[in-house]
């Protein structure tokens, strides 16, 4: 992790959160890493790193921020958030599972022939996905859309999306910047997940990003910075983010690739779509804090 | 004179301006309807919406990717977004047509004006002669191009009423008045303009006239065509196609697009899992075009009358032959 990152304002003057509040919401954390992990090995393909970088981020999303439950999910007056970095989508069946939102038996058929747990969501297949996605850059400009619909219908919800950070060099992300920045739509609230790598190297090897928040200052969003990994900076920046009402806010979140297993964090190997060994995968929930008796279920699941 | 220019192609007749007009005159039946618009509004024919509905229309500025896909989430709030720019930034912008609208099987209706060689001087680069081919070969994608003004009404009001994503052409230069009040377009339906039973003519948008001038010069030399008005291209009317090819015998397709994949490569499929029969296809064979009034490039491309006429009797010799 780069010392040298300047985080918001908020890091420092944290909302108080409740220390429970913060542990169920770490635990659901592992929760989503432990599945990710496990659906990924069943799938004999998927992408671990950049699931394991945005656990905490779903967690926070889908543990408090979203308040979606089985009651509401349907709701046209719900907040929705798009995994705009579609190449997660084993982070976010993982995440609906532990929040009980979709069997865990679904979520670990991630991109079986038949299932609904596509390679990449599909709205059609899990309509909690809200859009489908897997081109970079659109699942943004769909939240877009989104905001944009509601509030022209008068409706108070919100719209979060989460990014990938070699998701910026897609054209259409600015475009959106722009245009989020342009209707000021406060209801909306993109985060970036930056941990720093992408499918072939780091991004500034690749297409250099930098300097990320300075061009989304200068897009016109309010923009935070925070470490992605650090749930009470994750609920504060949420908190912000609600309380500015004549811009978009985006939220750029600091997170280490592979985040979780040791040897998968900051390694851009474990970004793309790969096959996981037994081995691996036994390694990887060990590091995850996987009980003997969840090891077996996730394993031998079928 | 007048300190402001006149705007070029905000003429009457044009397929934009009718559809723009019917879009701004019907739009109170229709309240979840809004405009997305990047920054030509005055060329689509949406002006007037915007007019008329101004806290209705979107701009999005020159960014159709991302108007493109907004309009998949605008739609998934329950909104019925009708996108519209120019047929080849359509083109630009497929992908997003592909999944944040097809795939995610979202009611968003594309309405691409400047199609085809009918855009004229702008030249080759603004001619988009693939679009047919390219939107229908997007799954659930109705692909619709009408012939004149009044089918251009016609058809805003029927894709508003149809629910799923729909590509349709609407045109940039005067168009002819073929229809009058009466007539009536429905979604996946052609209609016989003419009868005729020495071979078919089935065309759509602005070939639809020619290929009636078409069947006008083959009467003179005592040849009767039917005469085909076929403006949804997908789905096509397979069975309307049929009777004709087994009536027929032969027919001829013609269409201000590339001859692969649009208009005849979508009559060539339906026959040829029903009926075949010689074809022959008027349209723009494989190259791009270039700047030049639309009637001068439709004589230099081989896409007026005689030329069809011409295709006719080689579609005729042809099912002699196979006698």
């Amino acid at each position: 992790m780069n010392a040298n990152i300047q985080l918001s304002q908020l890091s420092a003057n944290l909302a108080a959160q409740d220390d429970d509040d913060i542990d169920r919401l770490a635990a659901h954390a592992r929760e989503i890493r432990r599945l990710s992990v496990a659906a990924i090995y069943h799938a004999t393909s998927g992408h671990p790193g950049g699931s394991l970088s945005c656990a905490d981020i779903l967690s926070v999303l889908y543990g408090q921020e979203l308040a979606l439950d089985a009651s509401n999910v349907a709701s046209p007056d719900r907040n929705r958030f798009v995994l705009s970095k579609g190449h997660a989508a084993p982070a976010l069946y993982a995440t609906w599972a532990s929040f009980g939102l979709m069997d865990r038996k679904t979520a670990l058929s991630l991109r079986k022939l038949g299932s609904i747990a596509q390679g990449h969501p599909h709205v059609l297949d899990t309509p909690l996905a809200e859009t489908s996605t897997g081109s970079l850059g659109q699942g943004f400009s769909t939240a877009i859309g989104m905001a944009l619909g509601l509030r022209h219908q008068r409706k108070a919800a919100r719209v979060y999306t989460l990014l990938g950070d070699g998701e910026m060099q897609e054209g259409e992300v600015w475009e959106g910047a722009m245009c989020g920045a342009h209707h000021k739509l406060s209801n909306l609230c993109a985060i970036i997940d930056y941990n720093k790598l992408q499918s072939d190297d780091r991004n500034e090897a690749i297409m250099g990003l930098e300097p990320l928040a300075q061009k989304w200052r200068a897009f016109g969003w309010h923009t935070l910075e925070i470490l992605g990994h650090e749930i009470p900076a994750i609920t504060a920046a949420f908190d912000e983010a609600r309380a500015i009402n004549w811009r978009p806010t985006v939220i750029i979140a600091h997170t280490i690739k592979g985040r979780g297993v040791p040897y998968m964090e900051d390694q851009p190997l474990w970004h793309g779509s790969v096959k996981l060994t037994r081995e691996q995968t036994e390694t990887a929930l060990l590091s995850l804090g996987t009980s003997a008796i969840e090891m077996k279920e996730l394993l031998d699941v079928r | 004179m007048s300190a402001s220019p006149q705007l070029i192609g905000s003429s009457g007749d044009s397929l934009r301006e009718a559809f723009g007009k019917a879009l701004s005159a019907c739009a109170n039946d229709y309240p979840n309807v809004v405009v997305l618009d990047a920054d030509i509004a005055g060329g689509t024919g949406v002006h007037h919406f915007r007019k008329s509905h101004p806290d209705r229309f979107f701009q999005f500025g020159i960014a159709e990717q991302n108007m493109m896909a907004a309009a998949g989430g605008m739609a998934a709030t329950g909104l019925i977004p009708v996108v519209t720019t120019f047929a080849v930034f359509c083109l630009r912008a497929i992908e997003q047509a592909r999944l944040s609208i097809a795939y995610a099987k979202r009611n968003v209706k594309i309405v691409a004006s400047h199609p085809g060689l009918d855009v004229g001087p702008d030249g080759g680069s603004a001619q988009a002669l693939e679009d047919l081919a390219a939107f229908r070969a997007i799954p659930g994608m109705t692909v619709i191009s009408p012939a004149d003004a009044e089918e251009m009404a016609q058809a805003t009001r029927a894709v508003l009423d149809f629910d799923g994503p729909v590509y349709m052409r609407t045109g940039r230069s005067g168009s002819k008045r073929l229809f009058g009040p009466d007539h009536k377009f429905e979604i996946g339906k052609g209609q016989v303009l003419c009868n005729g039973n020495d071979v078919t003519l089935v065309a759509c948008g602005v070939e639809v006239a020619r290929a009636l001038e078409a069947a006008d010069l083959l009467a003179k030399d005592g040849i009767a065509a039917r005469v085909i008005n076929m403006p949804t291209i997908k789905p096509i009317d397979t069975a309307l196609l049929a009777i004709a090819s087994k009536e027929t015998g032969c027919m001829v397709t013609a269409e201000d697009h590339n001859i692969y994949g649009g208009l005849g490569g979508a009559v060539a499929e339906a026959l040829a899992q029903t009926t075949p029969c010689p074809i022959e296809f008027v349209g723009v064979r494989d190259v791009f075009g270039q700047s030049g009034e639309p009637d001068e490039l439709a004589e230099h491309y081989k896409l007026t009358a005689p030329y069809i006429a011409e295709a006719a009797r080689r579609a005729i010799a042809r099912k002699k032959k196979n006698k």
